[in-house]
């Protein structure tokens, strides 16, 4: 039996948060603002005529959806762009030569993903506060669905950064599934309003759960059961886990 | 540039993380290892390893030469674990590579053929990092020790992409060694480094071979495998040719020469030479191709005088590693 190299595992977490600090103005500061920028035109230009939604008014009801986009998209850039610039400058040796298994390599990487898309989540909270009144409803739910959110992108980022070669690929996943996933799952609108089939077809979507659950948390509405939000979270995350340790203990795209 | 120096500055202790496991008699050992790469997107699959079994005894310096193309870097790879072996077992300081991957990684140190540095991270902080990845406690790290020993202590916090190629080797190296791995691999170490460094990296070799570190290293330059190794390895399209003591591989060349340079040139060979072998290389110098150890010289400069040859001057060559190399390589292909 081999003992878990603890030290490694913190070493390469550090190295994934030191490496987003260090250029926080690009990574933490730029999705902050832009959520910002997305509640400005469609809270306070557009939302003004809207109807209120889920039971709160339209800037309430798509705050919490904001910012977990922001989570979400920040927790996969980490992830995703780590593996791919290490792949890319070539210093990814270093982390295959380490004594670190695929669980370890996966939980510093994670990590680091996670504590990116919960840093720019905090701070688009605090952010979005400052115009609308977030009320909080249940914080332990948030933090839930904040850190399975978080992870389960991060898990997705791992994916996607072990499958992109170069970074056209790493784009071309950021443009094309990332971004329609976390901007049409409820972020912007309640999914229980959608004309058929596009209501049947959102609850399938994951992503939904996630951002629902979230706003649960805040604003107290959901537009579907709690547990099954629940249980979404926790089985999304548990299918990604098994796949990165399984694509990690291969050398998929990583050894030869 | 400074200089790569004190001896006394090491650790001659075994790594901590090693220290479970007992001292084996091989340092790498490999056996039957089989590695095709698949071909993509319509090239072909490339056999690069066949049935490699080769042993490195603890305590070597050890050369692995061979063409490019010969697969020096995929069977160190597939030791370091960068690459997946298709057949066969890899054994590193005893410990099975499938078996236990981490434990055999922990036990060596790779500088692999390509330089590859994260420009983030300046001299001290790689090492930090690295030595952190291999989960050495900080109270146990070496960082100041081996930027001293490798000259980069005035390079400690620069920015990687100002260091030199030279110093950037170095650095190399120093990842490599963070965790004093019994074993250290290098891929052409020397490539591309000037005399003055080459010589240094050779006399740093030699002090952690002293020290009781087996290294396994691979490079063009026959010279430096002559100087540096006490065995040598020949690969040859995926195939070990040669395997044995430099002594051994230098004695195995049974051809010498001797040339004899004579003062009148001569129009026809003397039947008394021409039965020793002698061949013209130039109407004033006869060739004699002969096996060491024998007396031929003692004949040949006999019977020259007897024919009425004036010798004016006679010289022997030598074989060297590259003609040992170029005779089983050329058996290759
Ligand atoms: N990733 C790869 N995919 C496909 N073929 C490869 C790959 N890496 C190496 N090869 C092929 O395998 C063979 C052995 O390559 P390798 O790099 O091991 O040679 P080498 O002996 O290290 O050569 P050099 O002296 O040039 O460094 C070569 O024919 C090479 O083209
Ligand atoms: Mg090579």
């Amino acid at each position: 039996m081999e003992g878990v190299n603890w030290i490694g595992v913190a070493t390469l977490y550090r190295r994934e948060v030191q490496r987003f600090l260090a250029v926080a103005a690009q990574t933490v500061g730029g999705p902050v603002v832009s959520a910002l920028l997305f509640l400005t035109v469609f809270g306070v230009a557009l939302g003004r005529h809207a109807p209120a939604l889920g039971g709160v008014s339209y800037l309430v009801f798509i705050a919490p959806g904001l910012v977990m986009m922001a989570v979400l998209q920040n927790a996969f850039a980490n992830t995703s762009s780590s593996l791919l610039v290490a792949k890319v400058q070539g210093n990814i040796v270093d982390l295959l030569l380490a004594p670190l298994g695929p669980g370890e390599f996966l939980a510093g990487l994670a990590l680091g993903g996670v504590t990116r898309g919960l840093v720019v989540g905090m701070l688009t909270v605090l952010a979005a506060a400052l115009f609308v009144s977030l009320p909080l409803a249940n914080p332990v739910l948030c933090l839930f669905y904040a850190v399975g959110g978080a992870l389960a992108f991060s898990l997705l980022g791992v994916v996607g950064g072990l499958w992109a070669q170069k970074m056209d690929h790493q784009a071309a996943v950021t443009n094309f599934v990332i971004a329609p996933l976390t901007l049409l799952s409820g972020t912007f609108y309640a999914v229980s309003t959608l004309p058929e089939p596009f209501r049947s077809i959102a609850y399938l979507d994951p992503v939904f759960y996630l951002v629902n659950g979230f706003r649960y948390g805040i604003t107290g509405h959901s537009e579907a059961p709690p547990l099954v939000g629940i249980l979404v979270v926790l089985v999304v995350n548990i299918l990604l886990g098994i796949l990165c340790h399984r694509l990690l203990a291969s050398g998929w795209r990583l050894r030869q | 540039m400074s200089d790569i120096a004190p001896p006394e500055a090491l650790h001659p202790s075994r790594p901590l993380v090693m220290a479970e496991v007992d001292e084996p008699t091989a340092a790498i050992e490999v056996n039957g290892l089989e590695k095709v790469y698949p071909g993509a997107g319509g090239r072909a699959a490339k056999h690069a390893l066949k049935r490699v079994s080769l042993t490195i005894p603890r305590g070597s310096i050890f050369g692995l030469l061979g063409p490019n193309g010969a697969g020096k870097s995929t069977l160190i790879n597939i030791i370091a674990g960068l690459v997946r072996k298709s057949g066969g077992t890899a054994r590193v300081w005893g410990v099975d590579i499938d078996e236990q991957p981490r434990t055999a990684r922990a036990a060596i140190g790779v500088v692999p053929q390509e330089l590859t540095l994260d420009p983030y991270f300046p001299a001290r902080a790689a090492l930090e990092l690295q030595a952190g990845l291999f989960g050495i406690p900080k109270a146990a790290r070496r960082t100041d020790e081996l930027l001293e020993v490798l000259g980069l202590a005035d390079k400690a916090t620069a920015p990687a992409r100002s260091l030199s190629g030279g110093m950037r080797r170095r650095l190399m190296i120093g990842k490599a060694l963070v965790h004093n791995p019994p074993v250290l691999v290098l891929d052409e170490p020397t490539a591309g480094v000037d005399v003055a460094l080459r010589q240094q990296l050779w006399e740093y070799a030699r002090l952690l071979n002293r020290r009781g570190t087996t290294i396994l290293l691979t490079t063009h330059y026959l010279q430096e495998a002559e100087a540096l190794c006490d065995r040598i390895a020949i690969l040859a399209d995926g195939q070990i040719v040669a395997n044995d003591t430099t002594d051994a591989l230098l004695r195995g060349v049974e051809d010498q020469e001797l040339l004899v340079d004579v003062a009148a040139p001569l129009s026809a060979i003397p039947n008394e030479l021409r039965a020793l072998g002698a061949m013209l290389a130039t109407p004033q110098c006869l060739v004699f191709r002969y096996a060491q150890g024998s007396e031929v010289v003692d004949r040949v400069l006999g019977e020259a005088r007897s024919a009425g040859l004036r010798i004016t001057g006679v010289t022997t060559r030598q074989p060297d590693l590259e003609e040992v190399f170029l005779r089983l390589v050329r058996g290759v292909k």
